[in-house]
């Protein structure tokens, strides 16, 4: 008798989540009813993934904020190619699973390009889906080299071996350091990417790495060991190839000890001026490798950051404006490549491919980029360093 | 004479959900009409219900708390995605997955047996929390191994890639926090749901032997069964191993699902023990059954609500608490009564509730 | 007796170390005091509620976080004085841990402890996506309550903080009104009794729900507090910084012996320790494995955690 309760209680639950699916799916359907009156053929459909729940939901919500803001702009100038763009963003927890099944929501829904993912880990699962179908990707911050290792996608950021190495190479060419510590998340695949090839390259430039250490995501709030043994190393300098919440904790605990080398980061560094309530003095001479920076002088920045701050309330990181210039690539290689919103995914990503080796882009995140069928952009990373609380361009 | 019948038909069912789901996803998924996100979907369900099951043998069944079955999942998909990629060019698919399978069962299997030895000792929440440690260790590890393969052989590393002294064109295998990439997509709805078949059958076979009864009542009483004769030792073991072995083979099934394997907090950490501890919780302790269905109902319940975005977490959430509440607090249960006396007449459930 | 070899080949190392060493050695042992006392202090929290109501309470690093944000918002958004700050978010916690038991877990006090269990971890979910809603998914940078420097010892080499030594006065203050409250009061003898036998304890005249309310009262009191020192020592605070020093904590307080007070405190204190030196001298990367596994051999050793009960069982 119990069971046959239970049962009830579970088809209960069911048809709770058959109801909020047939609602949202009729919701949805409005939207796109309400954008053009034959949606099919009228609009182009970006779809985007990323954290939006978890531990990492801030490098989703600005990836989705960017794409968003870029899309409403483009659609008040006229759109792609004359037609109206339409996106959607999906949820994946920064997990490869649930990336997958939202790539197959965003399937569903109609997309024909993808702007996603966010993370690496996902991305790598996502892009071998995408290869399958032929979809065009574009992952504006999936750092890994596996994230777009097939000829349908490409990157928006630097990848791994791009910032640790140029890191290096950098490091060594200006004499900022000869022994250098390094202070790396050992479960995530972004942390542990870049320090690998920052370790190989160190190597070849004759640089002394004095502390090799670790941390995970379980335990990331305690620094003291870590920046103790890089002090008890003599170490000149951190490298820190890892994101600015924990590097905000490292730069804290440092400055307690009384320890005070060179820190030096990299993309995931950026953001760290922008943490509500942070000391900015702490990072003060904080050195990074970024593509990005929102004190950038140039009127396309200046805009963004304004419209961002704007629309969402807050300064953008890179991953918005990695993101913003992910859809603008769209744009342009679409206009390249005549695309009209009536092709099928696989017509459009093919049209893609060339497009993409076809343009030059100036954008947020570098300028006059190009990208070669490896889905790689040329971009060179500025170098930044933090003075009196802003960046200063070196 | 007559309860063994009504149970026979109530495993009969249960293996007849499965082939009806079976032909219906089969059907469904071959006509076109099936979205691509239920059609992605399939495998994980596949997966998702093996590993309720299988934890239910140790939580229903054997009658101890596991909060480290993510631990045998990962080893189980590792050990097979290591083992599909060393052979990806030499062994045709059907084969690679079989051996892959049973490779999976069996490294979380012996998992099963080592931790089993030391974890069986414990009682209650100390033995709960000694699995959960021993599900973050694993995790943990893994997430520090290096493997690498060049012509001189395997290179292991629990350092980094640059400790594996690998010649320039050896291949990495396993990449430290990277995990495995490149792994081939073997698995299938039709594997998945014969796996699962498989599952039951062993589960539910092995409730109803001697052994079953034999473990079900160490559940009832450790003491009592000890006294009449009852290998203790032993028969824990057994329900422990085959329960991590059937976890091993659902995450051989995850990892051939996925082109790259990652060890994360999310996939293989305690919140995915914890996960699949609310499918059997939910779907009744001891429940096989029933733990299946919730495995399948609570799987596809984020994904169905997508539409809400930013509050589809918060929706979850709630309709978990309330599900709760509603199967077993007093009011639930009493409501739950009140319509259960329409169905008054109807065959009884099969398995007993725990404690 | 694991911690004891441990400590013990660890001294034949040091030994031989030259001065600089030996300071590394002492500053470790107090990064993991630092460390160990934030642990130390959410284990409280946990290991009272599981003495009394018998239920792990996945939620409680959750309302920690919760106690962190109501702090953080009463002085960035609203101006207020530290200390008003922290009483705020003390009553805020008690509330919501009141309304938590009242919704979720009361109407389950008589079905399986694991529906329990499971209940809490959908609190836990509740409450993260509900801040996360809230408070946005950045993480804000929390700043300290408390103004007091710290001590530095042997001439400015070895540095205490303030948060430490605050965080240890507050464990201790905390162990001992607690341990006065259970034996002093009567409402701390109905918990003791509810905690031994809900039954007997019902058949004599105590109201068994009201002694769990205000168990949950007290806990999550305790979680604000401990919400507050954990953001003050960490000042990173985001809608997850709850869930994993909660997981964490509750080791810490197995370790200890679930449901004893001073084990709780003595649990967190050696976990930190043992955290901090398996990074220094083991390994970064394995440094989670090492305290696990050290877990894992002391429950084999005292399978009850050091300061736990003996289980009595019965036929």
């Amino acid at each position: 008798m119990k069971n046959k309760k239970r049962w009830l209680s579970l088809v209960l639950a069911a048809a709770m989540a058959a109801t909020a699916l047939t609602g949202c799916g009729k919701s949805s359907d409005d939207k796109s009813d309400s954008a053009g009156s034959d949606s099919k053929a009228e609009v182009f459909k970006i779809g985007g993934i990323g954290p939006i729940t978890g531990d990492n939901a801030i490098y989703g919500k600005a990836v989705q904020n960017g794409i968003e803001l870029a899309v409403k702009e483009i659609n008040e100038a006229g759109g792609i190619n004359g037609y109206q763009v339409e996106t959607k963003f999906e949820d994946d927890e920064s997990d490869p699973e649930k990336a997958v099944n939202a790539y197959n929501t965003l399937k569903d829904w109609g997309m024909q390009m993808l702007t996603g993912t966010v993370t690496s880990g996902p991305c790598e699962a996502v892009v071998s889906e995408t290869y399958n179908d032929n979809m065009f990707q574009i992952t504006p911050s999936g750092t890994s080299v596996n994230s777009v290792q097939y000829e349908n996608a490409f990157r928006m950021c630097f990848s791994d071996p791009a910032q640790g190495t140029v890191s290096a190479q950098y490091i060594a060419d200006h004499n900022l350091a000869t022994k250098i510590a390094v202070i790396y998340n050992s479960s995530d695949t972004y942390s542990s990417g870049i320090y690998q090839n920052f370790a190989a390259e160190a190597k070849n430039q004759g640089l002394e790495l004095v502390a090799e250490e670790a941390f995970t995501s379980e335990s990331n709030k305690d620094f003291s060991v870590q920046l103790q043994k890089a002090k008890d190393a003599g170490a000149e300098m951190v490298f820190l190839p890892i994101y600015y919440q924990e590097a905000s904790l490292i730069l804290a605990k440092a400055d307690e000890m009384g320890f005070a080398p060179l820190f030096f980061g990299c993309d995931g560094m950026d953001g760290i001026l922008a943490m509500d309530n942070f000391d900015t003095s702490l990072a003060e001479g904080l050195m990074l490798l970024t593509p990005f920076s929102v004190n950038a002088t140039d009127e396309a920045t200046q805009n963004f950051v304004a419209d961002f701050e704007e629309a969402y309330g807050g300064i953008p990181n890179q991953f918005a404006a990695d993101a913003y210039d992910a859809v603008y690539v769209i744009k342009a290689a679409a206009e390249q490549a005549d695309l009209t919103p009536d092709m099928s995914a696989s017509d459009i990503c093919d049209a893609m491919k060339t497009a993409m080796t076809e343009i030059t882009y100036d954008g947020l995140t570098g300028k006059s980029i190009t990208w070669g069928t490896d889905g790689e952009p040329s971009k060179e990373p500025i170098a930044v360093k933090i003075e009196n609380g802003d960046y200063t361009i070196m | 004479m007559k309860k063994l019948s009504k149970t026979t038909k109530s495993n009969f069912i249960t293996y007849g959900i499965v082939v009806a789901a079976l032909i219906v996803g089969q059907v469904w998924a071959n006509s076109g009409s099936m979205s691509s996100l239920l059609k992605g979907l399939l495998v994980p369900l596949c997966a998702y219900m093996i590993l309720a099951v299988s934890l239910n043998l140790t939580v229903g069944i054997l009658g101890e708390l596991s909060l480290g079955h993510a631990g045998f999942m990962c080893v189980g998909a590792f050990s097979s995605a290591l083992f599909s990629k060393m052979t990806m060019d030499s062994l045709p698919e059907g084969v690679r997955f079989l051996i892959a399978i049973l490779i999976g069962a069996l490294v979380a299997g012996i998992f099963g047996i080592l931790i089993g030895i030391p974890v069986l000792r414990l009682r209650g929440d100390y033995l709960a929390i000694v699995t959960l440690a021993f599900g973050e260790i694993i995790k943990n590890v893994i997430n520090a191994i290096y493997v690498g393969k060049d012509a001189n052989g395997l290179h292991f590393s629990l350092k980094s890639v640059t400790e594996l002294n690998m010649d320039p064109e050896g291949t990495i295998l396993i990449n430290g926090p990277q995990g495995i990439s490149g792994t081939p997509k073997d698995s299938s709805f039709l594997a998945g749901m014969i796996l699962l078949l498989i599952a039951l059958i062993i589960i539910l076979n092995l409730i109803n032997s001697r052994a079953g009864r034999a473990i079900m009542s160490i559940r009832d009483n450790r003491i009592a069964a000890e006294s009449v004769g009852i290998n203790v030792t032993k028969y824990k073991m057994m329900a422990f191993s085959i329960s991590a072995a059937l976890a091993g083979v659902a995450g051989v099934l995850y990892a051939h699902n996925l082109s790259s394997l990652v060890a994360s907090p999310k996939n293989f950490g305690y919140n995915m023990s914890i996960m699949i501890l609310v499918f059997v919780v939910l779907g009744g302790i001891g429940n096989i059954r029933g733990s299946m269905i919730a495995a399948f109902i609570l799987t596809l319940l984020p994904e169905m609500l997508r539409g809400l975005s930013d509050y589809r977490m918060l929706i979850y959430a709630i309709v978990l608490i309330v599900m709760m509440l509603f199967n077993w607090s007093a009011g639930g249960r009493r409501f739950k009564e009140r319509v259960a006396e329409k169905f008054r007449g109807m065959r009884k459930g099969p398995a007993k509730e725990a404690k | 007796m694991s911690l004891k070899d441990f400590g013990g080949t660890r001294f034949s190392v040091y030994k031989k170390r030259s001065e600089g060493e030996q300071m590394s050695f002492i500053s470790y042992l107090i990064n993991g005091i630092s460390l160990g006392s934030v642990y130390a202090i959410i284990a409280l929290g946990y290991t009272m509620v599981y003495g009394i109501a018998k239920m792990l309470n996945f939620a409680h690093g959750d309302v920690i976080m919760v106690g962190g944000f109501v702090t953080f918002t009463a002085m960035t958004s609203a101006g207020m004085h530290p200390l008003a700050a922290v009483l705020l978010s003390a009553v805020a916690c008690t509330v919501l841990g009141v309304v938590i038991e009242r919704i979720a877990y009361k109407p389950l006090r008589s079905a399986s402890p694991l529906a329990v269990l499971i209940t809490a971890i959908g609190v836990s979910y509740f409450l993260q996506n509900l801040a996360l809603l809230i408070f946005g998914a950045d993480t804000k940078t929390f700043q300290s309550v408390i103004s007091f420097d710290g001590i530095s010892l042997a001439g400015g080499q070895l540095k205490i903080s303030g948060v430490t030594l605050v965080t240890i006065a507050a464990c201790i203050i905390i162990v001992v009104g607690l341990t006065l409250f259970i034996r002093r009061t009567k409402a701390g003898q109905a918990m003791l009794a509810v905690s031994e036998d809900r039954g007997a304890a019902q058949l004599m005249g105590i109201n068994v729900n009201g002694t769990i309310a205000l168990t949950f009262a007290i806990g999550s009191a305790l979680a604000a507090i401990a919400g507050v020192l954990l953001c003050s020592a960490y000042p990173s605070l985001n809608p997850y910084t709850g869930s994993m020093p909660g997981i964490k904590a509750f080791v810490a307080a197995v370790f200890g012996g679930i449901g004893s007070i001073p084990g709780a405190m003595l649990g967190g204190i050696l976990l930190g320790i043992i955290e901090i030196l398996a990074k220094a001298y083991i390994s970064s990367q394995l440094a989670d494995a090492i305290v696990f596994a050290v877990l894992i051999v002391v429950l084999l050793v005292k399978p009850t955690g050091i300061f736990g009960k003996k289980i009595q069982e019965k036929v």
